[in-house]
């Protein structure tokens, strides 16, 4: 088993004929992923990729029954393209872009709450990396071919520490059940602690690690989450340690404005609620299969 | 006061400059208010923060009289209504005739804060006259760089002068540089791997002269401006390069390194891992430069941290 996405889940593609998105669905069609068309406005009735291209979200679920949209929209209007892949019901929405104004994901978040519970979309991102569930299927940017498939959850705000994380646990024979990218804005679709819970009722998930970053409050109340629910190890690590308060820190969301914001503090936290924390980034592996060592 | 260095507790102990001055007219006044609004990441909303005790830092304020701290959440479909803006004003103990005013403030602020995309917005303090009016005696706002592409007159306010110049001219190679005080200079791919390498080199014994995100596409011209940003700082003992490469591919990455690397005045340290890492490696290998190459974090690190001081010792 994975989260959230794997051989079966039908993909599309959301700006589909753009350079990025062309490059990246090519990968994910190499990799095994069911990408069954895409959506340019305009450009309906198209193939690209040998795959139909559509005007609306709304057609392109209609005919090719997809579940799951990978979206490369530019910023200003990237809140558009996710209300409407809300609306057209998709469970699951990845958006890879860098640069939506928060005050966009603001309102997108609160236009979700327009559905119920169950048919509600996840969104995850923006500003990541996006999703992969080891060889069953990817729906992000990520190089492939660093993770093994196994049974360890990763979730990380930042891109590159995840691929860092999915490397040194390979480089250690341990693999992966999915990968997620939560982005780093300050803003985010969907949180740690979303993730944490699929995590925890995935059967083939043994341990989950989190890598976080400084900024918000999202680290913090993942780890309570986890003291109180969780029956999984969780490993935990918080970057940004040498980073000057009230400078930001490249991501939209990195920096550290208010109490708790702090590598420092966060990992402090963590540790009060019980997570494995990585005491370097360069311990991310070898602090998984510690966790690992308890469960087995 | 003008050309004098000014400290206040928002300078940092260093000061800053004055560069101009606003002049308004003395109003006395009988009360002073706290009014803030900010983008709360916690509940994903505005929040409006008003206290009867203005005047001071909204942090004292917090700390010494948490009681007089008066909230309200604005709710994105909406926006900030009326009522709330009156139960701030009511709360905070405003008369009528002052209440209708400083409703008025409030939906004011509030609009600016959504109209110019602002992240902060402070009036502190807000101040009562004797003659029942309600004047905002100073303003402070923060803007989302995010949105600044549909912000033209805020974008427009900004003075460079203000700025380092380091960061200003990172800025228009599109790549994120923040200036540290230490002497290892960094060249990384991704905020995440940037930070944690920062904080890998202070765990060996090192301490970063600056963060540096190249971004997704490291093209020549940007790793080959990476390296001129690193370098104007001359605290800069040497230099590390650490590359995940997602979309990046490492061979791209390893010969714009190799181009900047000619005639570099301090040792380098290169980490390539990812897309195309044995190509990479192998450019970085062959180029014929005395470039010193790590296969993990750690390695890097460590090497690049004792490289730097054998550079203190000669």
């Amino acid at each position: 088993m994975s989260i959230l996405i794997d051989a079966s889940t039908r993909v599309i593609v959301q700006g589909f004929t753009g350079d990025k998105a062309t490059f990246h669905a090519k990968e994910m069609i190499e990799y095994g992923t069911a990408v069954v068309g895409g959506v340019t406005p305009g450009k309906g009735g198209q193939t690209h990729l040998n795959r139909p291209v559509f005007n609306t979200v709304k057609d392109a679920v209609k005919l090719t029954g997809a579940e799951a949209s990978l979206v490369f929209v530019p910023p200003p209007y990237a809140a558009d393209a996710l209300m409407e892949a809300a609306d057209a019901g998709l469970k699951l929405v990845c958006i890879i872009t860098d640069g939506i104004p928060s005050q966009d994901m603001m309102r997108v978040k609160r236009y979700l709450r327009r559905y119920p519970k169950e048919r509600r979309t996840t969104i995850v991102g923006p500003n990541c990396a996006g999703i992969i569930s080891p060889g069953k299927a990817m729906l992000g940017i990520m190089p492939s071919n660093i993770y093994l498939p196994g049974n360890v959850g990763i979730v990380s705000r930042s891109g590159t520490l995840g691929y860092e994380a999915g490397a040194q646990m390979k480089a250690l024979n341990i693999g992966v059940t999915t990968s997620v990218g939560i982005g780093g804005d300050p803003i985010n679709g969907s949180s740690f602690l979303d993730h944490l819970m699929l995590f925890e009722q995935d059967p083939d998930t043994k341990v989950v690690i989190m890598i976080g970053e400084i900024g918000g409050p999202q680290e913090a109340d993942a780890a309570k989450w986890v003291q109180q629910n969780m029956t999984k190890p969780v490993v935990g690590y918080v970057a940004g340690l040498t980073a000057p308060k009230g400078r930001r820190m490249g991501h939209a969301g990195a920096i550290i404005s208010a109490e708790g914001d702090t590598a420092a503090e966060k990992a402090e936290i963590m540790k009060s609620y019980g997570l494995f924390v990585a005491p370097s980034a360069a311990e991310l592996g070898s602090t998984v299969a510690l966790a690992l060592a308890k469960v087995s | 006061m003008l050309g004098a260095t000014l400290v206040t507790a928002q300078t940092g102990p260093s000061g800053k400059i004055v560069h101009r001055i606003y002049v308004e007219k003395a109003e006395p006044f009988v009360r002073q208010l706290y009014l803030g609004f900010v983008l709360d990441r916690k509940v994903e909303r505005i929040r409006v923060i008003a206290s009867a005790e203005g005047g001071v830092e909204i942090e004292d304020i917090a700390l010494n009289r948490p009681e007089s701290i008066l909230q309200e959440q604005v709710d994105p479909a909406v926006g900030l209504q009326a009522f709330q803006a009156r139960e701030l004003a009511f709360g905070l103990g405003l008369n009528i005739k002052q209440v209708s005013q400083a409703v008025t403030v409030i939906m004011g602020c509030y609009r600016a804060f959504r109209d110019l995309d602002a992240t902060m917005v402070e009036i502190n303090p807000l101040v009562v006259t004797k003659d029942d009016r309600v004047l905002a005696l100073d303003a402070k706002m923060s803007f989302d760089d995010n949105a600044m592409f549909r912000r033209p007159k805020v974008t427009e306010m900004r003075d460079s002068a203000e700025e380092d110049p380091r960061e200003a001219q990172a800025a228009q190679f599109g790549l994120n540089y923040v200036g540290l005080s230490g002497e290892i200079g960094c060249i990384i791919n991704g905020a995440g791997l940037a930070m944690a390498t920062m904080d890998m080199i202070k765990h060996a014994g090192g301490e970063p002269a600056n963060f540096l995100d190249v971004g997704g596409g490291a093209s020549p011209e940007r790793v080959a401006a990476a390296f001129n940003l690193v370098l104007s700082d001359k605290n800069v003992k040497a230099i590390l390069v650490n590359i995940f490469a997602g979309i990046n591919r490492c061979d791209w990455v390893a010969q714009g390194v190799v181009q900047a690397a000619k005639g570099l005045r301090v040792p380098l340290v290169v980490r390539l891992a990812g897309t195309n890492v044995e190509e990479g490696r192998r450019i970085v290998s062959e180029c014929g430069l005395p470039i010193i190459t790590a296969d993990t974090l750690a390695e890097a690190a460590h090497k690049v941290v004792a490289v730097s001081r054998a550079g203190e010792r000669t």
